[in-house]
């Protein structure tokens, strides 16, 4: 009842061993769960499921090697938006100023602390910790080295954190705040805004360009291929 | 091979579920259904996420309880030169209105109508899983994709009280301090991303097949 022809399956290509060795030859829609063969997309093209039209897979020139440009600046950008002064407000001769750091900590010692570490790995910690887990995963593939150890680990990782890592919500927020005080003071952008604010450019970019399964083969291929074998990324 | 006329939408083929295998949702690698992690990526093989709807609704209740002290309490209390202001969600962006509309649009979308649309969403989207609807399973899925996506937006009012926080202190011209309902309305968010989260498409999709047999 369970052995499966191979002519059932949609995207036929190349010779299907189903009952054999399904671990190689099979994918699975994470929508529909529609069993297909596993299609190598065409140049700057898309492999779409055949159930319910997800996009599968995608395969465009050079995305790792965008991807893990976008992750290197992004952790660089975001030291430099913690380290400069972020927004400066004077009124009357006062002025005040306050690092993305002092936000993210500003609920401490209010009534509501317990959001200062929400806040605070949201828009600080879990950004890097995504940035990093990338970089990790994606540099030695992009060498055509080994893949680093526990690299799956850290892409699941980086994967999982993806929600929650909120620093262009983060940006939008500091625009509604500063309409909110125009009326009261004059406000400064400081260097960590432009900081934070090209960060949320690469991680739009980042979100456009990567395709999370054809990271997952090239890290399976990676770790088959025989050590001294130099391979090509996004073949 | 069906008996039946295929639905709407529906392609030949078959599920991973039917072949006796499961499907990887992190890489997409199908293995045989005695696996309990994925050869390819190590996550957790689960051929539909275990007690999936359970999980979606007690989380669903956990940010439905936050979300209503969050639109009753103060979330912004203010206290310029002697005087103590509390302003709620609504409170806050009807006054930014009045200088300011498009902002107080995006507050209000953020904090009001994306939530509430969220905390409906959800609820049809569980509910059709159980009861077949007339609402076919690709639209749903759109519709899930699109809560996923929305969610995080809602932390924007959050994030404008911690910076308005950090920036305006005691002593100056007035000091800005949280109110309760910042937290509360954080932790809604938290708890309805987390919801979204434990909802199984596929689940979506079995309940359109036209033969459901489930165990
Ligand atoms: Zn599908
Ligand atoms: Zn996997």
């Amino acid at each position: 009842m369970q052995g499966m022809s191979s002519s059932d399956l949609p995207p036929a290509s190349g010779p299907a061993r189903a009952e054999a060795a399904p671990a190689v030859e099979l994918i699975a829609c994470p929508v529909c769960d529609l069993l297909q063969r596993q299609a190598d997309p065409p140049v700057n093209g898309r492999v779409s499921c055949a159930r319910c039209g997800e996009v599968l897979m995608t395969n465009r020139r050079g995305a790792l090697e965008r991807t893990l440009v976008a992750s290197i600046s992004s952790v660089i950008l975001m030291v430099a938006a913690i380290v400069f002064p972020f927004l400066e407000l004077s009124v009357a001769g006062l002025s005040s100023s306050a690092s993305v750091l002092e936000v993210a900590l500003a609920f401490r010692g209010t009534i509501v602390a317990a959001l200062s570490i929400a806040t605070l790995l949201l828009i600080v910690v879990i950004p890097l910790i995504r940035a990093a887990a990338l970089t990790y995963t994606l540099l030695p593939l992009i060498l055509g080295r080994r893949p680093a150890p526990r690299a799956e680990r850290a892409f699941r990782l980086a994967r999982e954190l993806k929600p929650w890592a909120m620093a262009e919500v983060f940006v939008v927020g500091v625009a509604v705040a500063l309409v909110k005080i125009a009326g009261m003071a004059s406000i400064s952008l400081g260097p960590a805004f432009w900081a934070l604010a090209g960060v949320v450019v690469l991680v739009i970019s980042e979100g456009a360009s990567l395709c999370e399964w054809t990271v997952w083969r090239e890290i399976e291929r990676a770790r088959k291929a025989p050590p001294a074998g130099t391979r090509r990324v996004a073949a | 091979m069906s008996r039946h006329p295929a639905p709407a939408g529906a392609a030949p083929g078959r599920t991973a579920r039917a072949a006796g295998l499961v499907g990887c949702r992190v890489c997409g690698l199908a293995s045989p259904r005695d696996l309990a992690t994925c050869p390819r990526c190590g996550a957790h093989l689960a051929s539909r996420a275990p007690r999936s709807l359970q999980r979606v609704w007690a989380l669903w209740l956990v940010g439905l309880m936050c979300y209503v002290p969050a639109n009753l309490l103060p979330m912004l209390i203010t206290d310029s030169v002697g005087q103590h202001y509390a302003s709620t969600i609504v409170g806050g962006a009807v006054e930014i209105a009045a200088h300011d509309l498009p902002v107080a649009l995006i507050i209000l979308l953020a904090s009001v109508a994306i939530p509430i649309a969220k905390f409906i969403a959800i609820a049809f989207l569980a509910l059709s899983i159980r009861r077949r609807g007339r609402v076919p399973p690709a639209a749903r899925v759109h519709l899930y994709e699109f809560v996923e996506f929305i969610g995080r937006w809602s932390m924007i009012d959050v994030f404008v009280v911690a910076i308005l926080t950090a920036l305006v202190h005691m002593g100056f011209f007035a000091s800005i301090a949280p109110g309760p309902a910042a937290a509360f309305f954080a932790f809604s968010v938290i708890f309805t991303m987390l919801s979204a989260q434990a909802m199984d498409p596929r689940l979506i999709w079995d309940s359109a097949e036209p033969d459901a047999k489930h165990g």
